[in-house]
């Protein structure tokens, strides 16, 4: 039997819009799953109080501090990385036998699974270097994925800005360092900014990886003590911090308080919701910005 | 009358692909020229070669002389910059950044250091006043350049081009992608600049060669077959080759 073209484009047609609707439900129904549990379990109280490890009304104040605070420490050292490194691959690195290494290492950098990761960084950041479990050396191992993704995003940014741009600013006798920064990069910037801000969403959701280098507790934080160098600062970069993620994971398979059942939903919750706000912030920013920066009302 | 640019003996490369063969041209100064000829054979090379836009070409190789003033701008003391300044482009996609009106035209300007706030606004009034810009777009500095028509964009590029006050103007079939009225308004406004400016043009229409430029130059196949003073060479061309082409049997 011969199908007409039109048959055929029907059926496919039914079969992507099948494909579409199961992946849409599946999603729908992951995220309404983890909500309806633990949506309940939400309050201010929750969200700002220390765990409890016996008795129940514990709360994740520290781990949300913890898992922004690991964020912003990440961004710090990866996004001026990255975007240098990914400025590199996209206007000075010559094709050849260097640079495809380069891209190579990137490319298998950003694929190790995560848990390799944080072996790596239990052997070399906490070990080697002698950081012990501590915000930094969770930092750097997050760096280990984060970076290459950072590169990727930012050479696609600066590559995606029409040639005609870069040859706008040359003829008007800038450097090609001014015509990069001052005529590229802001074109890039919707595409870098929502690129990071993904990437920031992976970074507050990983656990493997801070296992063995951020560590699986804090100690007491004294949430008066702004010091950055005394021990119980909470912005003390050097002491051990466990994360939203790992909290989950860890109550999950050894909280003993009675309610932990329930604090681990809400803090998926919590954990579900901060992505989802960084998934939807990255398109409103991108939208926001190539708006404001082409001026287009 | 005087020169302001001569090549001399210039050949170009891309890899083994000799685009520029063994080319001479004079361009006098506040003069049009045009470059005419058919697709590829080289008009837009050769116009690259004057502000050094092919030096971004990877594998391209350039001999012979380029002197713009009597300087050669290949020599290694030429700062690519400053020739680029004083040899300004205008392309042939209107290309203006996505920003305001107003920032387009002191991109360049404030880039190179100026500051002033009063400055920068005497340049872009000159500036798009230059470009017969400044009536329509007076009331709108602010808005998106990219809301303007073709042609609009079209001369604000020419604007933010002469806001760095270049000596010459290259313009690389700056209408091609207009409609008819924008291209005659542009067709003026080249006209217009040449009495303080040198321009160069490369164009596919003929008949816009001879309405607008002093002098014209036939390309072929990477030669430059001829260059005479307009007139003369779409009159009375010397090298049969020209007349075909201008009496249209080829190209
Ligand atoms: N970057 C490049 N690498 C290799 N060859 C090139 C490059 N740019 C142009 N060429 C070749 O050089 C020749 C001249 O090209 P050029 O763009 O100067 O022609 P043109 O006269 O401007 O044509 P058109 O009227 O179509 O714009 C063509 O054969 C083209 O294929
Ligand atoms: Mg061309």
């Amino acid at each position: 039997m011969k199908l007409s073209n039109k048959t055929v484009d029907r059926i496919a047609t039914a079969v992507f819009y099948f494909f579409a609707f199961l992946i849409i439900v599946l999603l729908a129904g992951l995220i309404g799953f983890i909500l309806f549990r633990g949506i309940g379990h939400l309050s201010f109280d929750f969200l700002t109080s220390p765990p409890e490890t016996f008795k129940t009304g514990g709360g994740i104040g520290p781990q949300l501090f913890n898992s922004l605070f690991l964020l912003v420490l990440t961004m710090l050292i990866t996004v001026p990385l990255g975007i240098g490194a990914g400025i590199y691959m996209a206007e000075y690195s010559k094709p050849g036998k260097f640079t495809d290494f380069i891209r190579l290492v990137v490319e298998v950098l950003s694929s190790f699974p995560s848990i390799v990761v944080g072996l790596f960084g239990l052997l070399v950041f906490v070990n080697y270097f002698d950081l012990e479990f501590s915000l930094l050396a969770g930092a750097l191992a997050l760096t280990v994925f984060n970076l290459p993704l950072m590169v990727r995003i930012t050479e696609q940014g600066i590559r995606g800005v029409p040639r005609e741009q870069k040859e706008a600013g040359l003829a008007l006798g800038l450097t090609r360092w001014k015509t990069i920064t001052k005529v590229m990069l802001p074109v890039a910037l919707p595409t870098i900014l929502t690129g990071t801000i993904l990437a920031a969403g992976r970074v507050f959701g990983e656990a493997a990886a801070l296992l063995f280098t951020a560590g699986m507790s804090s100690p007491r934080l004294d949430f008066t003590d702004w010091n950055p160098f005394s021990p119980v600062s909470p912005l003390n970069p050097l002491r051990p911090a466990e994360t939203l993620a790992v909290h989950i994971w860890k109550i999950n398979s050894e909280g003993i308080a009675p309610d932990a059942a329930q604090i681990a939903a809400g803090a998926s919750a919590v954990l579900i919701i901060t992505v989802l706000l960084f998934n939807l912030g990255s398109r409103w920013l991108g939208r926001y910005l190539y708006r404001k920066l082409t001026a287009s009302r | 009358m005087t020169s302001i640019m001569e090549i001399e003996r210039l050949n170009l490369h891309y890899g083994e692909f000799h685009a520029l063969k063994n080319m001479k041209l004079d361009i006098p100064k506040q003069t049009v020229t045009a470059f005419i000829g058919p697709s590829g054979c080289g008009k837009s090379t050769f116009l690259r070669t004057l502000n050094r836009m092919n030096d971004l070409v990877p594998g391209v190789q350039i001999d012979g002389s380029v002197k713009l003033d009597g300087q050669d701008i290949y020599s290694d003391d030429t700062d690519v910059e400053t020739l680029r300044k004083r040899v300004g482009m205008v392309f042939q996609q209107p290309n203006p950044f996505p920003k305001s009106i107003f920032d387009n035209v002191a991109y360049g300007p404030r880039l190179h250091g100026i500051k002033d706030k009063a400055r920068l606004n005497e340049i872009v009034e000159r500036s798009l006043r230059g470009a017969s810009l400044w009536e329509e777009v007076k009331d709108l500095l602010n808005k998106s350049a990219l809301s303007l028509s073709g042609g609009q964009q079209q001369r604000l590029c020419i604007a933010r081009a002469l806001a760095v006050e270049p000596d010459v103007l290259l313009m690389d079939e700056a209408t091609s992608a207009l409609d008819p009225i924008s291209t005659l308004k542009i067709e003026e406004l080249v006209r217009e600049l040449k009495k303080d400016y040198t321009i160069v043009m490369v164009t596919h229409n003929m008949h816009q060669a001879a309405r607008v430029s002093d002098r014209t130059a036939f390309f072929l196949n990477g030669e430059l077959v001829e260059t005479d003073d307009t007139e003369k060479l779409f009159s009375n061309p010397v090298d049969s080759r020209t007349e075909d082409y201008i009496t249209g049997r080829f190209g």
